[in-house]
């Protein structure tokens, strides 16, 4: 009962060339996806470190998506497949934690591919929805103190 | 630059959850470099150690610092406020790094999350290969600038083993044999009459076989 109600919070972040402008296309083609994504534009994936995943998960996100454009697109030759090492990287740690690693993926989207995107997305949120919350949250997620 | 690989989440839990309040503490010289412990890393380990932490139900505390450089007695004062702050430190320093921090903080328990693995460089984007194993009596230049005590498998000084195939070492076949490598070095700097020198069994003395090594400069003591 409690999976069925459960509404995760799911972060993405969107490439600017490919998945940021297929989820615009959604919106224009008004084309549904579920609204528990919490989108992130960035100039590419191969922008993002690992850090900011395991910072997403640690700060009580309940699953990370990361949009790249197709593999052979990347506006930066091979941002993308850098964002997919990231990404693998992260569910290591997250196994070597206890974490399911389900909780991050990486999809290849392409500026056209709205409908796709619609479909990754409701695809996502019925994956998480289905892990629960993330135990990070149990008791509330910490707060990292930082040393200059 | 030292290289150095990280211990697995599981392994450094353990090693720290006996504390309450732990600071990451990063260097940022050769294992920033090698990208084992650098800031990147602390905050990911950081990040790892709370969420495991948090699932194990233990209370313990991480926070994050990195340093310019942790092996060197004038640099480890940046860290003081961090260390004076928590229970223990979780250095991703090299073995030095580790060290000299003990050596500096008595009375504060100084773990190493790190596995110190050799002198290397970067070969390629992600992989790194072993070059010098420190061993205080160099021969590189008997061998064109390649090390056979080192990049050789068996450690041959006077010749190959016979045991290459391709080119490539017998002991591990993803490796160059590096005899092929000192052959074709040689050759190409005109240098060839080295590999006709009978070499005499090379002086161990100063290798780390007779325990820790200690360098003194009279001219720069005070």
């Amino acid at each position: 009962m409690e999976t069925e109600t459960f509404q995760p919070k799911i972060l993405a972040f969107c490439c600017h060339y490919c998945a940021y402008s297929s989820a615009d296309l959604a919106g224009s083609m008004r084309i549904q996806y579920p609204p528990n994504v919490r989108i992130i534009r960035t100039p590419c994936t191969g922008r993002l470190e690992t850090e900011y995943f395991m910072k997403a998960l640690e700060n009580g996100a309940d699953g990370v998506l990361v949009a790249g454009c197709l593999e052979g697109g990347c506006h930066f030759v091979e941002g993308n497949l850098c964002a997919k090492r990231r990404v693998n990287y992260t569910r290591d740690i997250l196994v070597e934690i206890g974490l399911e690693p389900d909780r991050i993926r990486m999809v290849n989207i392409s500026a056209a591919m709205a409908r796709p995107l619609a479909d990754t997305i409701t695809d996502m949120v019925q994956t998480v929805r289905k892990l629960g919350p993330n135990p990070i949250k149990r008791n509330g997620a910490p707060q990292p103190e930082n040393h200059a | 630059m030292i290289v150095a690989q990280r211990k697995t989440i599981l392994d450094l839990l353990a090693i720290v959850e006996k504390h309450r309040k732990l600071v990451v503490l990063g260097c940022g010289t050769c294992v920033t470099v090698c990208l084992a412990g650098g800031q990147r890393e602390v905050s990911i380990i950081a990040s790892a150690l709370r969420m495991a932490a948090k699932l194990k139900g233990l209370p313990l505390e991480v926070s994050e610092a990195t340093i310019e450089r942790q092996c060197d007695n004038v640099f480890l004062e940046q860290a003081a406020d961090a260390v004076k702050t928590s229970d223990a430190v979780l250095s991703l320093g090299c073995g030095a790094g580790v060290q000299a921090l003990a050596e500096r903080y008595t009375g504060k328990p100084v773990y190493g999350g790190l596995n110190t693995a050799f002198i290397g460089i970067l070969e390629e984007r992600g992989v790194w290969a072993e070059k010098c194993a420190a061993c205080g009596a160099c021969v590189l230049h008997q061998y064109g600038g390649i090390c056979p005590v080192t990049r050789c498998a068996k450690h041959m000084l006077n010749g190959p083993c016979s045991g290459s195939r391709e080119d490539h070492c017998e002991v591990d076949a993803t490796r160059p044999c590096a005899w092929q490598l000192i052959h074709q070095r040689l050759k190409e700097i005109g240098q060839l009459d080295e590999l006709k020198k009978t070499k005499p069994p090379k002086n161990w003395r100063p290798s780390l076989s007779g325990g820790c090594r200690t360098i003194i400069r009279e001219d720069h003591r005070v």
